[in-house]
């Protein structure tokens, strides 16, 4: 799109129309919790100044969005709670920053689970993101199944969470690049359900600084596109040290393992952990998953099958953790200084205001890990649950640190266990199944803080998309996306084409 | 009291109803006033005389950086309220800490002037409680692996009113961390709410952590004053306690000979070394009176009234509290040697620190403790050494007394300190000299100093010539001038021969008078005696 919008075959003006448009088609699809059309318009301006005058910054008109837990000045940052529900914050996160200062145009701020707590943008106040595919607005595309399926009446396919909303936003068109953040496979698991292209960089390599926190130690912002190239475009813009992040990376990140000779090619080592096998994997990813394998071997890589035999306890580790964290980051919402704030007459102390605050602004799931996480740290507890659970990542870690040093350069797993599942489907598990199932193949990712993709390989038979995960060694990002690029070419995934109005 | 942060949606008015809580606001004390011990008791120690008491401190110090432990607001103190405060002060969503490198310097260096042990690698962990004006919900603190542990604190106990003579003590260090201090709350019982200011949320604390090493209010004041000392000495707190830039905890406990330590109360917030010593002391008084009477001692955090002069039960611990901690994700373990924090060239910048100062003086001039406390203690140390490098050879004995006893009085009088002694310390050396040389006696230097004090601009030798104060040295004139008194007394010489020697105590009087400060006194008495005893004979 860039090219494009450099060699002149299309204006940063059309662009931003024909993504604006979009965003009016899909409203339906409640990808957008806040539209950013008067930032956009002066953004827009001045992109067509700096084309006009020859002076284009890296990404100058290439419209984003941003999952509404990346704080952004001057317009709200809800995080999809009654809590911030009309916060506006004074800052730019600084990923935010970084692409506006690049040129970047802002189309909106996209929907997510409250909080980021959930796995399919169905849990927001502003109500769930729907798919895209499977929904009344796209068009036939060609698929390999000569069933037809419909979509139930009254029912959706799930976006996926929980950054949903920035998944459908660029699966959708109504913008080329989208933010989302990845603590237990929130950018990977949509970008699956929509095929799209989700990036989750390595801890360490991109800042955190204006990101409302979810789990501090797994949190990382991600990057929702349709291709790899965008995807990369878009990393090499934000990544890097922040002096504002402590657990920024101050280094460079490694160069990229795959020298584009064939010969050297054939040297890099693909293992397919037999963990990610799991009973509830449907057939159709698991043969995808075979024939990306095959793919790869086809190209020249040597595939391998291993073993992480700790991923299995990821799914029980990260139920300690995570609503530890979150019962800490949740403690300063307690209306006093911005956010909701309870009012009533029998609010005669602190403690009744926090209470009756909190019990209001935050949603069951939320109230439920900050309670659990709470439990789990008391003194008595810390050493059974929490120190247990940390103990439990660090084996997980020590997986992938045994596994690369026998020679393995990346990892090729299934990102979802299935297509993306209807509502009513969904809707039927509690949270904690629900997060068991689908962060399952994602989440370890998260616990070892290396990098993971995920890249759309075809549809399903019920004309949805599947998808593939890649994982590479921490740091060894630039690997990752060039093996990812190598098989988008091969896959050739099908964009969908949204019903013209 | 409006934020500066600009952030909409959030409250303009921090207000809010409070359960009535207790407040205590000390009265401020400034360092001069040390020796505080409780005379309201009568006589503690008689009716503490079967029971030993325990008291252990906790310090919090506030570190003398310009900004804040983990942002870029400024550190000043009464600044108008809310005017230093960062969005990450004030917790705003997405904001993170980052270590303010010289905080860690300062705190090394104290560690290291306090012979704690230095952790290499620490680490920073969450405290978590509710208050208003905790804004995270938490508090950033060090509690599993602290920057510094296993140090202590030498020093010695004398406060004149309580002990003639001085005695050493030490106290254990069990820890020192870094931690952010919290705003600060205002109850105003007038008024609907409670007010909030953030302005010291987010500073660089020391936490130091003492072993119940100590006894009573004394101790601790002693233990206290040379921590301040020490602090001043190396410029990393202020310790301005009526300003809350160093507060003082004090846990306090009693039991008999040959029984466990007692429970033990802990007092808050002690912002003056008066408070510090009352309320120790009140403390152990009311937990004998309690045990006495059958009574128990609960564990609880009580406060200290200054008007009232007692400690009040502060918050009911039934709700046991549980700080939940966990380590803080959001920052490095804090390591040294990466931050280029090398503990051994800390070691060499640490100063002459004031227990070193004490045993220099001793050594070198052959003082006692007691007059090295004097000098080092109340900070006349400077004035000190610039008198004895004025001029060679002072008696310093001469020296220490004119200086702590005539000079500081003085200076007392006009609320002075000795940073603002009007007579340089030349001056003072010339005097000491005139005595040394006979020229003049010790009264008149008395009188020589009283008059540099209060503005004469003549040298010492030429007030001494131009008002006639010079010493007479001569025996026989002394010899007359006795012999005088005795003729002129003769009742009193009777009974003095007739055994009634206190008599000689108003024939001296009468001596020193006729003396007018020009006979060596020492010498004049000898005379009159000898002349007394002489006719017995």
């Amino acid at each position: 799109m860039l090219q494009q919008l450099k060699s002149g075959g299309c204006s940063v003006q059309e662009l931003y129309t024909l993504c604006l448009n979009r965003v009016q088609m899909i409203k339906s699809l409640n990808a957008y919790i806040t539209l950013t059309n008067k930032i956009s318009q002066v953004q827009l301006e001045e992109s067509a100044q700096r084309y006009m005058k020859g002076i284009p910054r890296p990404m100058e008109g290439i419209p984003i969005a941003v999952k509404d837990n990346f704080c952004t000045k001057n317009t709200k940052t809800t995080c999809a709670s009654k809590m911030l529900e009309n916060f506006i914050p004074t800052y730019n996160a600084t990923v935010v920053q970084r692409l506006l200062d690049s040129g970047a145009i802002l189309m909106g701020k996209t929907n997510m689970d409250e909080f980021g707590m959930g796995s399919g943008t169905t849990e927001s106040i502003f109500g769930p993101t729907r798919n895209i595919w499977g929904s009344h607005l796209i068009q036939e595309v060609n698929s390999n199944s000569e069933e037809a399926f419909s979509t139930p009446p009254d029912d959706f396919y799930i976006s996926g969470g929980s950054s949903g909303g920035s998944a459908v936003a660029v699966a959708s068109g109504s913008c080329t690049v989208a933010l989302g953040s990845d603590t237990g496979g929130s950018v990977r698991n949509p970008a699956s359900y929509c095929g799209v292209v989700g990036f989750k960089p390595s801890y360490g390599s991109l800042s955190r600084y204006g990101l409302i926190p979810l789990v501090n130690s797994m949190d990382v912002p991600g990057i929702l596109a349709r291709t790899v190239g965008d995807c990369r475009s878009t990393f090499d813009i934000i990544k890097g040290w922040d002096p504002k992040d402590s657990t920024t990376l101050q280094r460079p990140l490694n160069k990229s393992k795959l020298k584009k000779t064939s010969s050297k090619l054939s040297k890099l080592c693909v293992g397919i952990p037999k963990e990610f096998y799991c009973p509830e994997l449907s057939s159709e990813v698991s043969e995808a998953w075979r024939d990306v394998a095959d793919l790869l071997e086809n190209c020249g890589f040597r595939v391998v099958q291993v073993s992480l035999p700790h991923t299995s306890y990821s799914i029980a580790c990260y139920s300690v953790l995570n609503p530890c964290e979150v019962a800490s980051n949740m403690a300063r919402y307690d209306g006093l200084r911005y956010g909701y704030r309870a009012t009533g007459k029998n609010l005669n102390s602190t403690e009744s205001l926090y209470a009756a605050t909190r019990s209001q602004a935050l949603n069951q799931i939320v109230r439920g890990r900050i309670l659990a996480g709470n439990y789990f740290l008391l003194k008595e507890n810390y050493d059974k649950y929490f120190v247990q659970a940390l103990k439990l990542r660090r084996l997980i870690y020590e997986d992938y640190v045994k596994l690369w040093s026998t020679g393995v350069d990346l990892l090729l797993t299934p990102v979802t266990l299935s297509d993306a599942p209807l509502f009513s489907e969904f809707n039927q598990k509690d949270s904690r199944a629900q997060s068991a199932d689908q962060d399952y193949c994602t989440q370890p990712a998260n616990m070892a803080g290396i990098p993971a993709l995920s890249l759309p390989v075809r549809l399903s038979k019920r004309n949805l998309p599947l998808s593939i995960q890649l994982m590479a060694p921490h740091f060894d990002d630039e690997t990752l996306l060039d093996v990812a690029e190598l098989l988008e070419k091969e896959l050739n995934f099908p964009q969908p084409t949204v019903k013209e109005a | 009291m409006i934020f500066n942060v600009r952030t909409s949606g959030l409250h303009s008015l921090l207000l809010w109803k409070l359960k009535g809580k207790l407040c205590f606001w000390p009265s401020t004390c400034g360092l001069r006033e040390i020796f505080t011990f409780n005379s309201a008791l009568g006589k503690p120690q008689e009716k503490w005389k079967d029971w030993f008491s325990v008291v252990g401190l906790e310090v919090h110090a506030q570190i003398k950086t310009s900004s804040k432990l983990f942002s870029g607001s400024a550190n000043k103190f009464a600044s108008p309220a809310n005017s230093l405060v960062s969005l990450f002060d004030c917790a705003i969503p997405g904001t993170l800490p980052v270590l303010n490198k010289h905080s860690v310097e300062a705190a090394l260096l104290t560690a290291l002037a306090l012979n704690c042990n230095i952790n290499l690698i620490s680490e920073f962990d969450r405290k978590h409680y509710f208050y208003a004006d905790m804004p995270a919900g938490y508090q950033i603190t060090q509690q599993r692996i602290p920057l510094a542990v296993d140090g202590h604190l030498d020093f010695a106990v004398f406060s004149p009113a309580v002990h003639k003579t001085p005695y050493k003590k030490q106290s254990k260090i069990k820890q020192l961390q870094l931690e952010q201090d919290s705003g600060k709350s205002l109850h105003e019982e007038s008024m609907f709410g409670s007010l909030i200011d953030l302005n010291r949320a987010g500073v660089g604390l020391m936490e130091l952590v003492f072993e119940p090493d100590l006894k009573d209010g004394e101790e601790a004041v002693a233990c206290i004053s040379e921590l301040v000392r020490i602090l001043e000495v190396l410029g990393t707190c202020d310790c301005k306690m009526e300003e809350g830039s160093l507060r003082v905890d004090a846990n306090v406990s009693v039991h008999k000979a040959g029984d466990h330590f007692g429970t033990r109360t802990e007092i808050k917030n002690l912002n003056s070394l008066r408070a510090l010593s009352r309320s120790i002391d009140y403390e152990i008084s009311r937990q004998i009176d309690v045990l006495e009477n059958g009574g128990k001692i609960t564990n609880e955090t009580r406060g200290y009234d200054p008007q009232l002069k007692t400690t009040l039960s502060m918050r009911d611990k039934e709700e046991k509290q549980d700080y939940r901690y966990m380590p803080e994700p959001n920052l490095l373990p804090l390591n040294l040697l990466k931050l280029k924090l090398n503990p051994s060239d800390f070691r060499a910048r640490i100063p002459v620190l004031p227990e070193q100062q004490r045993r220099l003086l001793m050594n070198k001039y052959q003082l006692s403790l007691e007059t090295t406390i004097q000098l080092v203690n109340g900070g006349n140390i400077g004035y000190f050494e610039e008198v004895m490098g004025a001029l060679p050879d002072l008696p310093v004995k001469k020296v220490c007394s004119l200086l702590l006893t005539d000079m500081l009085g003085l200076l007392h009088k006009d609320e002075k300190t000795i940073q603002q002694c009007p007579v340089h310390p030349h001056q003072f050396a010339e005097v000491v000299e005139l005595v040394k040389n006979k020229t003049i006696t010790h009264a008149a230097s008395q009188n020589l100093l009283s008059i540099l004090y209060h503005g004469d601009k003549r040298n010492p030798k030429q007030v001494v010539e131009e008002e006639g104060w010079a010493m007479i040295n001569d025996s026989k004139k002394l010899e007359a001038i006795c012999q005088q008194i005795l003729s002129a007394n003769p009742k009193a010489v009777a009974s003095f021969r007739a055994g009634k020697t206190k008599v000689f105590k108003s024939l001296s009087a009468h001596l020193k008078k006729e003396c007018n400060d020009k006979y060596d006194m020492g010498e004049a008495t000898q005379t009159l005696r000898r002349l007394l005893e002489e006719r017995v004979e």
